[in-house]
């Protein structure tokens, strides 16, 4: 085999290269989360719960038959799934090792999960876009399939206080991803913990203000009807402090002290 | 003792500006010292073979070098600048570190692809380098999922070489490539010193790198053993030899005053010319079956007395195979 396809210069300066933008390393990461079959199956099942859900309220006779509705239904699986590819946009590159040439190519590592961050962001702005998708075909067939008519009502609240929360379910996968740097571990515990903290919670009388203001689930409960008031908005802050800042801090400083072999 | 411990054999004097430098390296692990004070350097030309038994802390250094770890103390530089401050490190160093360590369920022209977008070269680069590696076609189309070993180091080349870097850090590339592939790689290898780049790489056996290095580093317990040319660390160092009755051969040897260690095998290594070694077993009336000047076996006897204290026994053997 020859080698001389490959063009090496006489030796050039160490300079005059810049670094990839952290554009480029978002579009890197976004690219990452699809083109897995584990990240494509995952996205399929998204868009396809989407559709069973809006199917259901379709023909549910005592559903309410408004686009709102039907837009605010599909966040359901949307919120569930999304944040696994939340937490798989970081895990994966332990579990499948690749963080070793993540971290060569870009050894700044904040930057790296910088992007992260951001295509996680991103990813929960498409989700919505997808669930609006869903909702906007079950609205165009209500009056085929039903007596009522098309209703497009959304209010400007609705639209923007549900694309905050899918961001923040997202980015709550990331936090728990950079804490745990373990697939399988990062995606039970994501589930188990708020679950059992919002059991706990509303068990005993005596943690009302927990869950007030910590459980991120009672929250942000709210927010798929759009109406998040003004203590709900600080206790919003309180509870994404919980759920998204301290473990997303903590995992952000291990990685970028950790040994990466 | 046929070499002095540690030994230091001091290559291309004169060269100033070497690509890689080593300094006082130690990387500890809580109370394990994983690499102790190791220095080196690599001049840009040259290939420079990393030699030492598994888990000798090889890796350790060659991870320090690219950032992956942070030293306890000392600096691992690519010229003059840590790794972590280079501008776009891959279009500079290209690193392969593990083969395995890629997501099984993407292709190799995917894994390619991801990379080639970091590093900012377009798509007929990958073409190019899946072409170089021997993956172009089929392969590239396949998941990792089914590649083999030998497979998975072509793509961990092929990602070291895309974005066209200068220097190449390689940690125990040939292994799982077969006798051809090894062959191949030295090639590749040989070129990208020629013409001009820096390489370096570590192997735990020493076949596989005494062909193409021009610089051998021995590393064994976390500690530089040896390090110099391949010409100073191989040649000149005494005299094979052998015979029917070893003891004899021996008795005779210390009789003339000839400093005699253990060779491979059966055979016996003698401080010495091999003119003094013929006429003092002449002198003494001892048949031999063999005697030449040692080549590869003063290295590999170098393994044997620095590596070879209990324990470490097999691991020798590895290196040695």
């Amino acid at each position: 085999m020859s080698t001389s396809t490959l063009p090496v210069d006489q030796p050039r300066p160490v300079t005059g290269v810049t670094p990839p933008s952290l554009l480029t390393l978002v579009r890197v990461e976004l690219r990452k989360s699809y083109d897995t079959r584990a990240g494509r199956w995952l996205l399929v099942t998204i868009g396809l719960a989407a559709l069973a859900v809006v199917a259901i309220s379709l023909f549910v006779d005592d559903a309410p038959k408004t686009f709102a509705d039907y837009f605010s239904f599909t966040q359901l699986p949307v919120g569930i799934l999304l944040p696994v590819l939340g937490i798989l946009l970081v895990t994966s590159e332990w579990s499948q090792r690749t963080a070793m040439t993540t971290f060569t190519l870009v050894p700044r590592r904040s930057r790296v999960l910088t992007a992260k961050v951001l295509a996680a962001a991103v990813l929960g702005v498409l989700g919505v876009l997808a669930a609006a998708v869903a909702s906007g075909l079950a609205t165009v067939l209500t009056p085929v399939f039903t007596d009522q008519p098309m209703d497009w009502s959304l209010s400007a609240a609705q639209a923007g206080q549900v694309l905050l929360v899918q961001v923040v379910y997202v980015l709550s996968g990331v936090a728990f991803g950079m804490l745990l740097l373990s697939s399988p571990l990062a995606i039970v515990t994501y589930f188990v913990l708020p679950t059992v903290f919002t059991i706990v919670v509303n068990l005993v009388s005596a943690l009302d203000w927990v869950r007030d203001w910590l459980d991120l689930g009672t929250v942000t409960q709210p927010m798929f009807e759009g109406e998040l008031d003004g203590q709900g908005w600080a206790q919003l802050a309180t509870s994404a402090a919980l759920w998204i800042v301290l473990p997303m801090v903590i995992g952000w400083l291990r990685i970028e002290r950790s040994e990466i072999a | 003792m046929y070499y002095s411990r540690p030994m230091r054999v001091t290559g291309r004097v004169g060269q100033a500006h070497p690509m890689i430098t080593i300094d006082h390296l130690t990387k500890r692990y809580g109370a394990q010292v994983a690499v102790s004070d190791v220095s080196f350097s690599c001049q840009p030309g040259t290939v420079t073979g990393f030699l030492g038994p598994n888990g000798a802390g090889k890796s350790t250094t060659l991870r320090s070098l690219v950032g992956l770890a942070t030293p306890t103390s000392g600096t691992a530089t690519i010229a003059g600048r840590r790794y972590t401050d280079l501008p776009n490190a891959g279009r500079q160093v290209g690193v392969l570190l593990d083969a395995g360590a890629q997501h099984a369920g993407r292709t190799g022209r995917e894994v390619l692809s991801l990379s080639a977008m970091v590093l900012g070269v377009g798509p007929q680069r990958v073409d190019d380098v899946l072409t170089l590696v021997g993956l172009a076609g089929r392969p590239a189309a396949k998941r990792l999922g089914n590649y083999s070993l030998g497979m998975r180091q072509r793509l961990g080349l092929a990602t070291a070489l895309l974005g066209d870097p200068q220097v190449l850090v390689l940690d125990e590339p040939a292994n799982g490539l077969d006798p051809e592939g090894i062959f191949w790689m030295r090639g590749l290898l040989r070129g990208f010193a020629d013409r001009g780049g820096t390489v370096l790489l570590s192997s735990h056996l020493l076949h596989e790198i005494e062909a193409v290095a021009d610089q051998l580093v021995v590393i064994a317990g976390g500690r530089i053993v040896a390090q110099g040319s391949k010409q100073e660390l191989l040649a000149g160092r005494g005299t094979l030899v052998r015979g029917p009755d070893r003891a004899l051969l021996h008795r005779a040897l210390d009789a003339a005053g000839i400093p005699v260690s253990p060779g491979p095998e059966d055979a016996l290594l003698a401080d010495a010319e091999a003119l003094a070694v013929g006429q003092a077993v002449a002198a003494a009336g001892v048949v031999l079956t063999e005697l030449r000047p040692a080549g590869g076996e003063g290295l590999e006897e170098l393994f044997r007395s620095l590596t070879g204290s209990a324990g470490t026994g097999q691991q020798v053997q590895e290196v040695l195979a």
